[in-house]
């Protein structure tokens, strides 16, 4: 059975990272791990491509497609014809 | 000589009248105006030495921050993220860099406290870039817990531990976006209580009700299928039922009407768990996206050969 979840758009560049340890703080899913002073991408099913990684790393090492999982929200955008979905519930 | 920096006291306490506002807000009663005004708060009897914790100016929030913050002598930062919850908002990116900068300079928190140190709930992240804060408005952010309630443990070392860095989605989560996924289908769930649609309201309710509570019991990874698999099993009993209910009807009368049931029941539950993708705490946009293209062709597929179906034996009988 497919499971949709298996992959994502993460993408980490270990050669720049300088051991800041910011990603993995600010994960809310463990998907990086501070190994001495290195960041690994321990758990990449588990991004849920909330950005917070990327926008947080001060070296630009990590890249994610960033959005929200929101079918409702994707669903309103296409019937209004919009390219970017936003979330609206609030 | 300066004006005095505009600081206004509140408690760690909660009343009735929170209280009552958090029903309001969980029932998606009055759904934006469930807000504190944006600005400095201090809590307890703070010193210029004391932390400043930043929240979203959302009653949900700010009082979820300052009730974990019992016996605390400190300073509440409340950004102006129009009435939504620090996640959601940092999503948006109004929970963010631009706005924490124009706020510590706003309410000049430089003035008030000595460090230089603000504390951000974890999940304020996405919106907020650590390093750009520091470079602009010089104050060093410092990721807290993802939840408040981990705070007074988190403030013993300013350390989190892999636990209180984790968000959860536990049943009573779960259960309590209950009422708000209730409320988004409440017109059409009026509707069919006036035409008496028992199958379609038991579509509603075991999308909206059931499915929060039983989604990690349900097996397969994609929401539509777990849909599919609560809807074709609420789906059962009316397929049954219809069957058995005129049992000098043609066989293929009787069959048709159970697949009626069968063909309508789960697309509508698998469409609504599909949507309540929105609401957990895990899933990705490419995901959703990916599992939107393969399955809401199927639902629509399948609702419209039942709607269909369902016309035809009305005209039959």
């Amino acid at each position: 059975m497919l499971n949709a979840y298996a992959t994502n758009t993460l993408q980490y560049d270990p050669s720049l990272c300088i051991g800041c340890g910011v990603c993995a703080d600010v994960c809310p899913h463990g998907t990086f791990e501070m190994q001495g002073r290195l960041a690994y991408l321990v758990n990449q099913q588990a991004c849920m491509e909330c950005g917070a990684c990327q926008l947080n790393c001060p070296v630009n090492a990590i890249r994610v497609e960033s959005g929200v999982g929101c079918a409702a929200a994707m669903i309103r955008a296409s019937l209004r014809g919009q390219k970017e979905e936003a979330c609206s519930c609030g | 000589m300066t004006t005095a920096v505009e600081i206004t006291p509140t408690t760690s306490a909660l009343t009735f009248a929170n209280r009552w506002d958090h029903f309001l807000a969980r029932w998606a009663v009055n759904r934006m105006g469930h807000r504190v005004e944006p600005g400095l708060y201090s809590l307890g009897h703070p010193t210029p030495d004391s932390p400043v914790f930043v929240t979203a100016n959302y009653t949900l929030s700010f009082d979820a921050l300052r009730s974990a913050l019992k016996g605390v002598d400190g300073y509440i930062l409340a950004l102006d993220t129009q009435g939504i919850n620090v996640w959601c908002a940092a999503g948006k990116g109004t929970f963010g860099t631009d706005e924490l900068v124009k706020r510590i300079e706003a309410t000049r928190l430089g003035e008030v406290v000595n460090h230089r140190v603000v504390i951000l709930p974890q999940l304020g992240a996405p919106g907020v870039a650590a390093h750009e804060v520091k470079k602009r408005a010089h104050f060093k952010v410092e990721y807290g817990p993802v939840r408040a309630e981990d705070l007074p443990e988190y403030l013993k070392t300013r350390t989190a531990t892999p636990e209180m860095r984790r968000v959860r989605f536990t049943l009573k989560d779960r259960i309590t976006l209950i009422p708000v996924e209730l409320v988004a289908v409440l017109i059409p769930l009026l509707i069919l209580i006036v035409i008496g649609s028992k199958g379609a309201i038991a579509a509603l309710l075991a999308g909206t009700v059931l499915f929060p509570i039983l989604l990690p019991w349900i097996p397969t990874h994609n929401f539509s299928t777990k849909g599919f698999i609560l809807g074709g099993i609420v789906a059962i009993p009316f397929a049954i039922a219809a069957f058995l209910k005129s049992p000098e009807s043609a066989l293929w009368l009787r069959s048709a009407w159970a697949l009626v049931y069968a063909l309508l029941i789960p697309s509508i539950t698998a469409y609504l768990t599909l949507n309540f993708t929105g609401s957990t705490t895990f899933t990705s946009r490419t995901g959703v996206k990916t599992e939107m293209f393969a399955y809401i062709p199927v639902m629509a597929w399948m609702f419209g050969a039942g709607l269909l179906l369902n016309i035809a034996l009305i005209f039959v009988h």
